[in-house]
């Protein structure tokens, strides 16, 4: 399902005012509203109670191992993207997934109970719309589907906010994700600024966003409001600087196995697996065994996982993949080639998350390119 | 957006309980047992359950028993570390998880009216059973039947008894060999790959299976494609660590495949090139 701003589904605007009136509305019908809020001098997804939560006037400095916020300008969304991706609350890093109680020689397996919780997201960026319908894919689209998954994915409400200003650690547009949001959302903002305040161009993709749209207090937008919308996302796009050529990129990758380029990136990378901590696609799971000491009680519990590790790989007389070389190539080349095989779409959306979470500014559009123009290593 | 599957139904990481009806230790540190859970529906040659001790851990077992029998479950474990260690004292009447089976099944179907060649390394043997079951119990289906087998040492050998059943009956050739002999050794001494010289198979018409460790498949396979046998013809069972088998928890792909649910049973014309990068 595709709702185009622009076509049958008329923008309205929105004020500041009623942002929060959505806000309040959300906690009205029950979900638990998650968007941008200020920590440890971060933009982080966490609980948002009301407009004041939000990190208006606050803008970030994305590079290479690098960010900082400053302040800049009047903005509830200037920043760009911050280190938390939304699987956070779609596909937590920690869950427990049954567990087991035994006595009178009887033992009882108890499946984790299915949230029914009901989400709502704030400030969904379009290449992160593209990350959650990646995750869609893996977790519903198989053969088995993960239901706590499905169950968080059934009761979500998306807010996504166009960007207006780029970091330069993103790459969206050369990925097709962004920088506008195109579908998956039930509203989708455009922050604008106006004489007086800022100003929100909403646009409803689904029934439930147009029911909550026709509650709020909205008035119809102008065509000077629909320009200067259009001006903001422009102004976004323009300010991109970084991309990956994605022609032909998946068969170029597998058939690179023994690239040089492939050890010069594992001399730098630590094998921290910061990269796909941060990245909104990795999905990447272990499961371990709690017990408590008389082993009456057990649970399977299930957490976020890296393929930087070596036990990631491990089986009976060792690991697979031994070297940071391997491992590196592992996850770069599932990143942008074999995903494709297996999902039918890239595995990145150009977050640019993983660039400015690594330590030492390994940065995935250069490697990309070092593998594609044959440079050996230097 | 996406369709949302119903998440009210069953959760497929949630095991079954399970219960263990009667063990056999084949050889040191190797037990097989036979496991009794609801709602079994049978499964296919190739094809592995996940096996849960509450409190130890999860791992991936092969099914070893005749699939013809619907009913009874038969793995054979190799104590190698600390779920399987556990699993290998299991006695009758103890509970376990299980959830499965998973994975793709050896073709054995394929095969009717071709020549075939089952070849096994170690605890190899065990995931292969099945095959060599079907085998038998359909002889009139299928040509020449050999089977090679390769086990370190004359007191690893696995199922010693089925194996001179086996080798006692006239339409099937089985040949042992070990690494290292002993004294009491009369038989082969070499790698398993030294038995195809005296196997009798007609190449254009050969389906083989191929299961042990990675390396030993390798020179199977290589050696298999030398005497001219199709690379699509020629199946493995790969092994990599599994944390799901469902596909959800990404540990053991190899390049563009998951082994749980792609596999883990590929042909080599899927696997050779795969297994020829070091460390994929
Ligand atoms: C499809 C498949 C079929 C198998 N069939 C059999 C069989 O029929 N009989 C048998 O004895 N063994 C079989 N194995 C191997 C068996 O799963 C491992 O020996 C077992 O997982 C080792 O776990 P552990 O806890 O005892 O060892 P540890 O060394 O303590 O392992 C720790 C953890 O690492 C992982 N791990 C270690 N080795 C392996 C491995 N080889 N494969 C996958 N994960 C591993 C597991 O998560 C395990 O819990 C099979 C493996 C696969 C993938
Ligand atoms: S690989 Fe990097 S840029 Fe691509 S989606 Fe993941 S974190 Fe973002
Ligand atoms: S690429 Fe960077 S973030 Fe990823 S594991 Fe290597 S050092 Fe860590
Ligand atoms: S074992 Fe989890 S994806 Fe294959």
């Amino acid at each position: 399902m595709l709702v185009e701003t622009d076509s049958c589904n008329s923008p309205f605007v929105l004020d500041a005012n009623g942002l929060g009136r959505l806000i309040a509305s959300l906690h009205a019908s029950g979900h638990r509203v998650l968007g941008p809020t200020r920590r440890d001098n971060a933009v982080v997804y966490d609980e948002v109670r009301s407009t004041s939560d939000l990190p208006r006037g606050w803008v970030d400095e994305q590079a290479g191992g690098h960010y900082r916020l400053k302040r800049e300008g009047e903005a509830y969304f200037g920043y760009t993207i911050g280190p938390t991706a939304w699987k956070s609350f779609l596909h937590p890093p920690k869950q427990s997934l049954w567990s087991t109680k035994t006595g009178n020689g009887q033992t009882e397996i108890r499946p984790a109970s299915i949230s029914d919780e009901k989400l709502a997201f704030l400030g969904v960026r379009a290449c992160e719309l593209a990350a959650i319908a990646v995750q869609d894919k893996v977790f519903l689209d198989g053969a088995y589907r993960d239901p706590h998954y499905a169950a968080r994915r059934a009761n979500l409400f998306i807010i996504a906010v166009n960007c207006g200003r780029a970091a330069s650690t993103c790459f969206c547009s050369s990925m097709g994700t962004g920088p506008k949001a195109r579908e998956g959302y039930d509203l989708a903002l455009t922050e604008f600024i106006t004489s007086e305040d800022v100003a929100f161009l909403a646009v409803a993709g689904s029934k439930e966003g147009a029911e909550m749209l026709s509650t709020l207090p909205t008035r119809p937008a102008t065509q000077a409001d629909i320009d200067a919308s259009t001006e903001a996302t422009a102004q976004a796009e323009s300010q991109i600087n970084r991309r990956i050529d994605t022609s032909g990129l998946s068969p170029l990758l597998k058939e690179n196995p023994d690239h040089p380029r492939w050890n010069d990136v594992a001399s730098r990378c630590l094998n921290c697996a910061n990269c796909t901590m941060v990245c909104p696609t990795c999905f990447c799971t272990k499961v371990e065994e709690v017990s408590d000491l008389d082993g009456v009680e057990t649970s399977r519990v299930q957490s976020w996982a890296s393929c930087f590790t070596s036990d990631f790989s491990y089986i009976h007389g060792g690991a697979v993949r031994t070297t940071p070389k391997a491992r590196y190539r592992q996850w770069m080349t599932h990143k942008l080639a074999t995903w494709v095989d297996q999902f039918g779409t890239s595995g990145c959306v150009g977050c640019g998350r993983c660039i400015t979470w690594c330590p030492v500014g390994i940065d995935i559009t250069e490697e990309a390119a070092a593998i594609r123009s044959g440079n050996k290593g230097g | 957006m996406a369709h949302i599957p119903d998440p009210h139904l069953s959760d497929p990481m949630v095991p079954v309980l399970a219960r263990v009806t009667n063990r056999v230790e084949e050889i040191p540190g190797v037990v097989t047992f036979e496991i009794n859970a609801p709602q079994w529906q049978g499964f296919a040659p190739g094809q592995f359950n996940m096996l849960s001790l509450f409190g130890v851990g999860e791992i991936p077992i092969s099914i070893s028993g005749p699939s013809f029998d619907s009913t009874t479950i038969i793995h054979t474990i190799r104590d190698v570390g600390a779920v399987s260690g556990a699993m290998a004292t299991l006695e009758p009447g103890a509970m376990l998880g299980m959830r499965g089976p998973y994975g793709t099944a050896w073709p054995v179907e394929q095969a009717r009216g071709r020549d075939v060649v089952v070849v096994a390394g170690g605890l190899g043997l065990a995931p292969v059973r099945p095959i060599l079951y079907h085998l038998i119990t359909n002889r009139a289906n299928f040509g020449r039947v050999t089977l090679l087998y390769g086990a370190r040492s004359p007191d690893e050998i696995l199922f010693r008894n089925e194996l001179s059943k086996w080798r006692a009956q006239l339409d099937m050739s089985v040949e042992v060999t070990v690494d290292h002999a002993d004294a009491t050794w009369r038989g082969h001494v070499g790698v398993v790959t030294t038995l195809f010289k005296g196997a009798d198979f007609d190449p254009a018409k050969t389906t083989a299976f191929v299961c042990g460790p990675e390396i030993m498949m390798r020179f199977g396979a290589n050696a298999l494609t030398d005497a001219g046998v199709a690379p699509e013809d020629i199946h493995l069972s790969m092994e990599r660590n599994m944390q799901c088998a469902i596909g959800l928890c990404g540990h053991c792909q190899i390049g563009p495949f998951f082994v749980c649910k792609d596999g883990p049973v590929f042909n080599w014309a899927q696997m050779k090139p795969l297994m020829a990068i070091k460390e994929l």
